[in-house]
């Protein structure tokens, strides 16, 4: 790890203040379960540091107007174990069940885990995000068992963030800070397949700093559904989340998103629309799931996960409805 | 001369106790130290440079700036110019400094031009690697062209294993200092602490009698921590240079996944026939492994079913451009035992027979019968085979699979050569001591066990110490061998102080020294309570003697003094649950039934058991390197994608350890590797027998249980 100057602020306008304009002036420290691998492995060299865990207006998970709001400092732990996002929003509370570590879950931040880098292996040695090695594509030629099998762009990495499918099917908003003022992001457009490896998964500026989220809470059945290996701390190999709006017991919209599988959270408008005018049963869970799969593009080793990724929209369907499988 | 025999398994205090171990409390508070954990006055920091590549030549290296970092105190070159490098990660230079960032950073200052070359990383496709393997030459038992012929069922498959690392929690390292005086003073994380010494002591030529070795704890080892290594040896060159500093270099996670040890792969085509009764009559296989560069690893194969009659075998040891093997736990057993018994399964499937009927109608083809017998029936009974077991696939409707599986193991498990002294003082202070090690096994708590028995002591009346080349020398903690060495000798050790106790109070108590016995903390006479002395009392007729007598344990006169012996079977019945829409399999219960000696403590020797199921448990559903064909590198080298179970993915574990007195009478058998042998094939049958397919490849992750599902060759 590299020396660096380490500012606390208390206050966001501090905080921002503290940023640059490029990623390696400073980096942002929430729980940090992410940000000091990256550090030690020096795949992120900041020059600063700042960590934002003491700021108050960062934290909580409150009822708002607009709906649940959820600070960016509010813990994994504390998503799972509040009561308000249990009743009216289960697929963040599945979501966070989904990180198996009660380390992690009390560390790690709902903020960290939207910003956090991806996991591929390339990434974390040093190769970029856009992997390439004496001009060779390296998740196509080499070993892509975790990688993507939707997107046609160059990113071949998954998104990491456990809340992200939820957050997209939930119709969440970001909310983001900078010393110049704040904006407003649909969850949908904030995870971004970048084009080369200069950019970001997300969108996020160096100067800038998630502040909260707020899910609008619209009586939508909704479930998460996280296929890993492990039982204990390990990363999912598919998830999909889904929001129902019912008429009766026919699903009137839904909105069927699936993580781990592509390099932001994943939408199946053909999933959607394979449930859409039905009841949830085995049978359309199923031929939903099959349709959330029917373009995906599996690199040489990860066909496994096309039936993994289906399998995760039949049953978070089943779950969002009630229905045992 | 004392009688050494244990006593009788019903008259003992002691030994054959559930004693926690006694380093416990002090392992589960983080007050043990490991040698990771020492921080030395003036102690400087080492860091090692490794090449990237898999295969290439170094063509320059200039360490000039590294040398001017400020607080580098040295720099040494491992892989001067014209070094062919033959896997990633190889040792290229090596630092020390005043701080762990001082030598890091002057590590990137050191510039190294390579050739690179072309590599070769995998093996698991044989046809791509003939270039790179050599051939075994051609084994024939029997006549196999005839047994062919004859056979009523032949069953064909393909099977493979690939490399684990040993993944250690403590890394590979040392604190190690060489002073101007010529003194080694040497804390390394080891298996060997009497034996890595004289390895030391050559490397750096200095007379042995000049190396110091010490070391409390070790945080894993498996087989791959008996060697100083380079980094050993370095460090060592590097206080040296630095006038005799202490320097701590133990490896990074990254490093010590991919150099620090892994075992060798195994691969095969298997045929197996059999007579329409289910006699096997006929073994052939197309075997291959790698074990790194110079290839090697060869599992014995067939294993344990070892006198099939007619026999085909062909080996290839495969070369890679991959870091080299070291042992690990029951080198090669694990990959024979499920290369045969996942070949018999299949036999056994095909037959449409039950394979616990396969297993037991050809027990005459091991080397214990009886004991396979015995042990096939023990572990199908505990894991309620009769109710659970169904014929292959045949596992109903839903998507969760439920099926069972058998393995078996052996193993030799014969003590060390090792010697123990014990000093008896006179105010009744006993210590025992060793150059052994515990390597998390309980060695401190049966040496306390054996010698409270001996003297008639409790275990807290014994001070343990071992870990140190000041104590006689022990054997290296390898092969299962350290319980029987050291419980040998420590017995030998106390028994002769004691003699020379008897001897010394004999007058007091008015009887020979050879009526004497020590029972209750007491010195008595012989069955007369009434004529006796405390032990404390007894020990303060030595007046200002200390008795301090060595015993030992030679192997080779081992057998006909009962204590230690070798030779140990068992068998494994793995009980899964497997969801075929994800390929996730969930362990519901692994029985081992294990075959053994003379128990000291039931309870660290189920411990054994405990972790060789869990240890086997992650070989089967997740351990695997993975390598990457264009940069020749591990990809895994971490602890987040090289998958090791937690506690919630192991599911029940039954051990039975066959304790009676006819095993008893055998004397001590090692239990490490033994029980580590079979649960992989045994998770790999029960996988089969769920879902209806073979998973040719180990490990059963998802990827390879649907790939296997679908058709899909992964």
């Amino acid at each position: 790890m590299q020396p660096f100057e380490y500012a606390s602020p208390k206050t966001l306008k501090e905080a921002l203040a503290l940023l640059g304009s490029s990623w390696n002036d400073a980096a942002v420290l929430a729980g940090g379960t992410d940000l000091i691998s990256l550090m030690k492995d020096e795949v992120m060299t900041p020059k600063r540091v700042v960590n934002i865990k003491d700021i108050a207006e960062l934290k909580g998970i409150t009822k708002t107007a607009a709906g649940i709001r959820i600070g960016a400092l509010a813990t994994v732990d504390e998503v799972l174990s509040s009561p308000l996002i249990r009743a009216s929003l289960p697929a963040l509370t599945e979501a966070a069940r989904g990180v198996a570590s009660p380390q992690i879950r009390n560390m790690g931040t709902f903020g960290g885990d939207l910003c956090q880098r991806p996991r591929c292996w390339y990434f974390r040695a040093g190769f970029g995000l856009i992997a390439r090695h004496q001009g060779k594509d390296l998740v196509a030629e080499g070993d892509n068992r975790f990688h993507a099998i939707f997107g046609s762009g160059p990113a071949k990495f998954v998104s990491a963030s456990s809340f992200g499918p939820a957050l997209v099917a939930l119709g969440g908003k970001i909310r983001i800070a900078s010393a110049t003022g704040t904006r407003e992001v649909d969850a949908a457009k904030f995870f971004v397949a970048p084009a080369s490896s200069d950019m970001r998964e997300v969108d996020l500026k160096p100067n800038e700093i998630l502040t909260e989220v707020i899910v609008p809470v619209t009586g939508a059945k909704n479930a998460t559904y996280e296929v890993r290996q492990k039982e204990a701390l390990d990363w999912p190999l598919a998830t999909a989340s889904v929001a129902l709006t019912m008429k009766g017991t026919t699903v009137a919209s839904a909105r069927i998103v699936l993580g781990h599988v592509a390099p932001t959270p994943w939408v199946s408008e053909a999933a959607a629309r394979a449930i859409e005018g039905k009841a949830v049963t085995a049978e359309t869970a199923e031929a939903a799931g099959k349709a959330a799969v029917a373009d995906a593009r599996p690199l040489s080793m990860n066909s496994y996960k096309v039936q993994i990724a289906a399998a995760a929209v039949k049953r978070a369907l089943l779950a969002a409805a009630g229905v045992k499988a | 001369m004392p009688e050494y025999r244990w006593p009788e398994m019903s008259k003992r205090r002691v030994m054959g106790k559930r004693i926690s171990r006694l380093d416990g409390v002090e392992k589960a508070s983080g007050r043990a130290k490991y040698c990771s954990d020492l921080n030395k006055p003036g102690m400087l920091h080492g860091a090692v440079l490794v090449c990237p590549y898999a295969h290439a030549l170094v063509r320059s290296i200039d360490v000039s700036e590294a040398e001017k970092h400020p607080g580098v105190k040295g720099v040494r070159v491992v892989s001067p110019a014209g070094t062919e490098i033959q896997w990633a990660f190889t040792e290229v230079a090596f630092v020390a400094a005043e701080t762990e960032l001082a030598a890091r950073d002057a590590l990137k200052k050191i510039r190294v031009e390579y050739e690179v070359l072309p590599h070769v990383v995998h093996e698991a496709d044989l046809n791509k690697v003939r270039s790179n393997a050599k051939a075994a030459g051609e084994q024939i038992e029997g006549d196999p062209d005839q047994a062919l012929k004859q056979a009523a069922v032949v069953s064909e498959g393909l099977y493979g294993i690939p490399v684990l690392e040993h993944s250690c929690l403590e890394p590979h390292g040392q604190v190690v200092s060489w002073t101007p005086d010529n003194k080694v003073e040497y804390n390394p994380s080891t298996q060997a602490v009497t034996s890595i010494r004289g390895d030391m002591a050559r490397a750096l030529n200095v007379p042995a009698a000049n190396v110091h070795v010490h070391q409390d704890h070790i945080g894993g080892g498996f087989g791959s921590k008996f060697q100083p290594d380079r980094w050993g040896v370095e460090a060592a060159q590097l206080s040296k240079m630095a006038g005799g500093r202490p320097v701590k270099l133990f490896l990074d996670r990254p490093v010590e996944q991919v150099i620090a040890g892994c075992r060798p792969s195994a691969y095969a085509r298997i045929k197996l026939g059999a007579n329409k009764d289910g006699k096997i009559i006929l073994w052939e296989s197309e075997s291959w492994a790698t074990g790194g560069i110079t290839g090697g690893g060869s599992p014995p194969i067939p294993y344990v079913y070892t006198r099939i009659p007619n026999q085909r075998k062909n080996h290839w040891a495969v070369s890679t451009h991959t870091a080299p093997i070291r042992a690990w736990r029951a080198p090669n057993h694990p990959q024979a035992s499920f290369l045969t018994c996942a070949a018999m399964e299949d036999l056994a499937a095909k037959m449409k027979m039950d394979p616990l009927e396969l297993f037991l109608k050809n027990v005459d083809l091991t080397a214990r019968p009886d004991t396979y017998e015995r042990q096939l029936k023990k572990a199908a009974e505990l894991a309620e085979w009769k109710k659970l077991w169904h014929p292959r696939g045949d596992s109903g409707k839903g998507h969760l699979k439920r099926g069972l599986g058998i393995g078996v193991c052996t193993w030799g498990g014969a003590g060390h050569d090792s010697t123990a002294r014990c000093n008896i003082h006179p105010d009744g202070t006993v210590e025992v001591e060793l150059g052994s090690q515990d390597l998390g096994t309980g060695t401190r708590t049966i040496i306390a066990q054996v010698a409270a028995e001996s003297l008639g002591l409790n275990v807290g009346d014994i001070r343990v110490k071992i870990g140190d080349t000041n104590y006689p020398p022990s054997g290296t903690s390898g092969g299962s061998t350290t319980v029987g060495g050291v419980s040998s000798a420590t017995r030998k050790a106390t028994l002769n102080a004691l003699e020379k106790l008897f001897e010394e109070v004999a007058p007091s108590l008015g009887a020979p020294a050879t009526e004497l016995e020590a029972v209750d903390g007491k010195i008595q006479v012989k069955g007369n309570p009434a004529k006796s002395l405390t032990w404390k009392a007894a020990c303060a007729k030595l007046g200002v003697k200390t008795i301090s007598e060595t015993g030992q344990n030679i192997p080779r006169d081992a057998p006909k003094e009962g204590l230690n012996t070798g030779g140990a079977g068992g068998v494994q019945i793995a009980d899964v649950t497997v969801d075929v829409e994800t390929g996730i399999v969930r362990m519901n219960r692994l029985v081992a039934v294990q075959d053994c000696g003379t128990i000291i403590n039931p309870k660290t020797a189920e411990s054994q058991v405990y972790g060789a199921c869990i240890m086997s448990i992650c070989g089967a559903l997740m351990e695997e390197r993975v390598m990457d064909a264009v940069t020749g590198r591990m990809l895994n080298n971490d602890l987040e994608f090289y998958k090791l179970a937690g506690i919630k993915d192991i599911g029940e574990i039954l051990v039975h350890l066959e304790i009676d007195e006819i095993n008893d009478k055998r004397g001590v058998i090692g239990l490490g590797e033994p029980p580590v042998v079979g649960g992989i094939a045994a998770i790999s049958n029960a996988v089969a027998n769920a879902i209806g397919v073979r998973v040719p490849f180990v490990p059963l992750t998802p990827m390879n249980v649907l790939n296997a599902l679908s058709g899909r060759m992964s």
